[in-house]
């Protein structure tokens, strides 16, 4: 478990993580989000032990992260932001490294390197030296180095930077494979990664915990969470449907002609939107339950001023 | 100790997997020869010694070890590699001594490989072994020394040009400190206790003796001291700016 108290991070005056605390268990997938410069990769750094706090405490599986920092080192699996590698070596070269670092010796070492060499699918490029890969080959180099050790604890900032969406959702796909007991922390600014794979978000913004709970809880913050979207194959009366019963608002897009429904708090309309068009025979050609607009929410949430 | 050997092998390698290392190798190679011919007239002072071979090793070591020196930690810093470095469990301590070691075994290889001219003083005349050995001895702790203000200069940095003037400068005030020119500036106003601690910072004088054969355990000390001065510095620096 990674408890996190008053965390707090300046850099010559400026204060770039503002006073955060947090727990986070065995089993959660975490995603970070905020925009840039919001203390995400900041917040990472002190995780990880790269960066002191100015103030305030991590403790990671009850030891604290100042005391032993190397004991906790050797629980944590890092990817930095821009997946940095040793850019002379091959990644066999590097990985091998990586492998004698976290102590492996001998067949283990090498049964390690195989193993996340086939999870990460790196066959290919073993034998290029690290700068003569593509991004994607690189960022998945910096992968197989996190994930080499099988760590209890796997922080990746930035996973599926510039990787194709091919290689985005293996990447994610590994994630969620990863054991059940884990924690991982993952930051991305892509919105839909949070909810693909993680089960808890936190927002940060200017340094604040501004946001966290599940993909799901985020969702309802939407204004559209629940909301139905109608489109009609003609035009047609639809002065009925503002007034269902749970329906607080009504918006027409002007051009296209679709129908927006937005239910009010708590209530379900679906059955009742159904029903109206059947009753009335109305001409709907596709009804769409929208599951919230995230890009909202992370607007509303960003943008407000800082508690 | 086995962190240290793994890094060790890895900085070695990575000398030799760029040129680096072959080219440091080269030139240290072709200017030795060409100062201790040329310059230090070998022949013609018809002794069988490799004093004018080593005489020039301090202005030799005063620009190439900084160029040596000055990728260490300032290509960690601007590949961002060093954020990986530092979050592996290992010490940053370690890191900086197999840092110096390796680039130590690189300039003790080159060093070695001067060995023909060893040889040639020995088919023409008979040296005395004891005081070359002794003053190889002594150039290899010197190049550590340098070797670890350009490290140190180079944790300062992310730009590897700026480590090397840095380091240069810094080197070229150890060098000096001992000769005439700089002492001469003391001499007419400073007691004789500044200008003889001024004098005893010099590599000069510590090597002069070294190079004669005279191993003083106070010599090597003096050089080990220095390296392991600007090391601990180096380390202060790291820690305190690894993040910019």
């Amino acid at each position: 478990m990674i408890s996190v108290k008053n965390l707090k991070k300046s850099f010559s005056g400026v204060v770039a993580v503002d006073d955060l605390s947090f727990d986070i268990r065995p089993g959660e997938v975490v995603g970070f989000l905020g925009p840039n410069g919001a203390g995400k990769s900041t917040t990472m750094k002190m995780l990880t032990g790269f960066l002191e706090p100015s103030s305030g405490e991590i403790s990671v599986f009850d030891l604290n992260l100042t005391d032993s920092p190397l004991a906790i080192k050797q629980k944590i699996g890092y990817l930095p932001e821009g997946a940095p590698a040793y850019g002379d070596m091959t990644p066999l070269q590097f990985l091998s490294f990586i492998a004698q670092v976290r102590g492996y010796k001998g067949r283990e070492k090498n049964e390690r390197i195989q193993q996340v060499i086939r999870q990460i699918e790196l066959q290919e490029v073993l034998d290029k030296p690290i700068d003569n890969l593509s991004k994607g080959f690189k960022r998945r180099v910096g992968l197989a180095q996190a994930l080499l050790h099988d760590p209890q604890i796997l922080i990746l900032d930035e996973p599926t930077d510039g990787l194709d969406p091919n290689q985005k959702h293996q990447v994610r796909e590994l994630i969620k494979n990863l054991a059940k007991d884990k924690i991982v922390i993952i930051s991305t600014h892509i919105l839909e990664e949070v909810t693909a794979v993680c089960n808890r978000v936190m927002i940060i913004a200017k340094g604040q915990l501004q946001f966290d709970g599940t993909p799901n809880e985020l969702n309802r913050q939407s204004k559209y969470f629940g909301a139905i979207t109608l489109h009609f194959s003609y035009r047609a009366d639809i002065s009925g449907l503002a007034e269902l019963d749970g329906v607080a608002e009504m918006q027409v897009d002007e051009e296209s002609g679709a129908v927006t429904l937005f239910p009010e708090v708590d209530s379900q309309i679906l059955h009742l939107v159904t029903a109206h068009v059947q009753r009335c025979k109305l001409p709907v050609d596709t009804l769409v339950v929208e599951q919230g607009r995230l890009d909202e929410v992370f607007r509303n949430i960003t943008q407000r001023e800082a508690k | 100790m086995s962190n240290i050997m793994i890094l060790l092998k890895r900085e070695f390698a990575s000398f030799f997997a760029t040129p680096v290392a072959y080219v440091f190798i080269g030139i240290f190679l072709t200017l030795s020869a060409v100062f201790a011919f040329f310059i230090g007239s070998f022949y013609e002072r018809g002794q069988a010694d490799l004093l004018p071979f080593f005489n020039f090793h301090p202005w030799l070591y005063l620009f190439l070890v900084p160029a040596i020196a000055m990728r260490s930690w300032s290509e960690e810093r601007k590949s961002g590699s060093i954020e990986l470095l530092m979050t592996l469990p290992i010490s940053t301590w370690q890191a900086m001594v197999a840092k110096h070691l390796a680039a130590w075994l690189v300039l003790g290889l080159a060093l070695i490989l001067t060995f023909p001219l060893w040889l040639t003083v020995n088919y023409l005349g008979s040296p005395d072994n004891g005081i070359i050995i002794a003053a190889y001895l002594g150039s290899w702790f010197m190049a550590g020394a340098f070797l670890a203000i350009g490290i140190c200069m180079s944790a300062l940095t992310k730009k590897q040009v700026i480590a090397f003037i840095l380091a240069v400068v810094v080197c070229f005030l150890f060098v000096v400190s001992g000769s005439n020119i700089v002492l001469d500036a003391f001499k007419s106003w400073a007691p004789t206790l500044v200008i003889d601690t001024v004098a005893s910072f010099s590599f000069l004088s510590h090597f002069e003796a070294m190079a004669k054969g005279v191993i003083a355990l106070n010599d090597l000390g003096y050089f080990l001291l220095v390296t392991l001065s600007w090391l601990f510095a180096g380390l202060v620096i790291i820690d305190q700016k690894k993040a910019d």
